[in-house]
């Protein structure tokens, strides 16, 4: 097996779930300037309704075809993000439209904590166990391994990917949803219902986040209350790095950061001399969002689009 | 009722009254002038006919009372504004700007006629209907913004300050534009400084001085009126 090719492969896997997660943190922002700090916890929301939702299925029907299971599991975990994230925006964000920009983002901060309390208390402390309902097979690629499971999360998360680029840049939808997050003023005199454009960006920003979850969970195997905390940290820094408003931006950013960590907590052992292990993997994506931040803080591919007068 | 009628229309920044109480009344068919000094209130009466301002006092198109309508009831109910600055999405290009004008539109086959009929009105825009808006020139820009908001098929159309920060030359052009958009039967209300222009392209005309009507009547008299020529158009008694 090649260490360099598995740790590659691996990062491309963790990579294309930052990246579902941070399309929705770009989407978000590029419409109203804000950083939905509450985004994570969508994601841990989706991650646990799934679960939820399997081990119910599970104990009720133990015979039900894995992918009807996750089918079932994936639609309720969507539909109860999109429904939260309607409400998240509604009732915390949009009465503070037009505060300073400090207080949607503390009150964003304050929803994730108040999100991450509520799962704990309907779902517990401890770690969570994901139940293998796929048989895991394992394939070798390039004198890697990849498994079942790894195959399943990197397709859905290309198929997602490519499917919110074609509604963002081929249909009316997402021709209003870019046109609202240059001018909101401009868009509602097109007849654009502004309002429900932004309901409508955080619906969508929830929907991949919530498969995100369950990609995740799927991934290690566990859940838990407060996974959504470091993994929106990560998204949001994947967000940056691509450019942070910028879709493609989010998809590079997610996968780059992904190989970043992995290639780099596969060597972080050997180059320290065995003096800081490979669970200083979490280092690399802050590393990597303070050097974005000091040395190019619009990002890979954010830019500012000069407008002529 | 006339076609737009404001009644009582003011708008406020803070504790400055922008607006203080103004009727006016603008007939179908007619291109109507609204001109003034820098900071006379004619964007913001604009603006809140519109939609894009709230404002205090009543607003009536086409029988219909728009005080409470959110902005894209009002494009709904035909009425379209192309907003001081031109307002031209700098990064979809220039057919998506097209096409956000016909957002609400009808079917697929006006909206293509639509398209087609700008192209042929605008070649410019049609020899750039794939590059971004941003990339366009300040009057090309303009000439976008104008048939961004002849795509929705107003019934009204607001200009906002239409020649600002161009060159005399494409002034005129997009006057041009203005005039023949009017020949079609589209109701016009325009705001704008350079008062000679705008008296020159309309029927009537109402003066705005700090927020209030100081004189109204027909363009062509008030371009002969010596107290507009004297404040507005710049020439000595």
């Amino acid at each position: 097996m090649d260490i360099f090719a598995q740790q590659v492969l691996n990062g491309l896997v963790l990579g294309s779930v930052y990246a579902l997660v941070a399309l929705g943190y770009t989407m978000v922002y590029g419409i109203l300037g804000l950083i939905n700090f509450a985004h994570g916890e969508v994601v841990m929301i989706g991650a646990m309704i799934a679960l939820a939702v399997v081990s119910a299925l599970l104990s009720v029907f133990p015979e039900m075809s894995p992918f009807l299971m996750i089918a079932l599991a994936g639609t309720a975990a969507i539909l109860v993000c999109m429904s939260l994230a309607f409400f998240i925006e509604r009732l915390a964000y949009r009465p503070l439209r037009n505060a300073p920009r400090l207080a949607p983002l503390i009150t964003a901060i304050g929803i994730s904590i108040l999100l991450q309390n509520i799962a704990m208390i309907i779902w517990g402390r401890k770690y969570k166990t994901v139940p293998q309902i796929f048989p895991t097979e394992t394939f070798e690629l390039f004198g890697a391994n990849i498994t079942s499971v790894q195959i399943f999360i990197i397709t859905v998360s290309a198929l997602l990917m490519a499917g919110l680029l074609v509604i963002v840049h081929f249909t009316k939808l997402g021709r209003a949803m870019r046109a609202t997050s240059e001018s909101q003023r401009v868009a509602g005199l097109m007849g654009i219902n502004v309002n429900k454009i932004i309901s409508v960006t955080f619906m969508i920003g929830a929907g991949l986040a919530a498969v995100a979850g369950i990609l995740i969970a799927g991934n290690y195997s566990v859940a838990h209350y407060s996974m959504g905390f470091m993994l929106g940290l990560k998204a949001f820094t994947a967000a940056v790095l691509g450019g942070i408003g910028n879709l493609g931006g989010a998809v590079l950013g997610g996968l780059l950061l992904g190989l970043i960590e992995s290639i780099g907590a596969g060597y972080i052992g050997d180059l320290t001399g065995g003096f800081l292990g490979s669970h200083y993997q979490d280092v690399f994506a802050f590393v990597v969002l303070i050097v974005v931040l000091v040395f190019r803080p619009t990002g890979i591919m954010g830019e500012r689009v000069s407008e002529r007068a | 009722m006339s076609f737009l009628e404001t009644r009582l229309l003011g708008v406020r920044y803070g504790g400055i009254r922008a607006v203080r109480d103004i009727d006016i009344k603008v007939e179908e068919g007619e291109t109507v002038a609204l001109i003034g000094a820098n900071g006379a209130g004619k964007s913001s009466m604009l603006n809140a006919i519109a939609g894009v301002l709230p404002h205090t006092g009543k607003i009536y198109f086409n029988n219909a009372d728009l005080t409470n309508k959110p902005v894209f009831d009002r494009v709904k109910l035909g009425i379209s504004m192309v907003p001081e600055g031109r307002g031209v999405f700098g990064r979809l290009t220039v057919e998506e700007n097209l096409l956000m004008g016909a957002y609400l539109g009808n079917s697929q086959q006006d909206q293509d006629a639509d398209l087609k009929q700008m192209y042929e009105f605008f070649p410019r825009l049609k020899e750039r209907r794939g590059q971004t808006g941003g990339t366009l020139s300040g009057g090309e820009q303009q000439m976008l913004a104008i048939a961004r908001a002849l795509m929705s098929r107003p019934k009204l159309l607001l200009l906002d300050e239409p020649s600002m920060g161009l060159a005399p030359i494409m002034v005129e052009k997009i006057f041009e534009v203005i005039r023949g958009v009017s020949k079609t039967g589209v109701t016009i209300l325009l705001v704008e400084q350079n008062a000679r222009l705008a008296l020159e392209s309309s029927e009537r005309a109402y003066v705005m001085e700090s927020g209030e009507l100081s004189i109204t009547g027909e363009s062509s008299e008030l371009l002969h009126s010596p107290k507009i020529r004297s404040s507005y158009l710049g020439e000595g008694d």
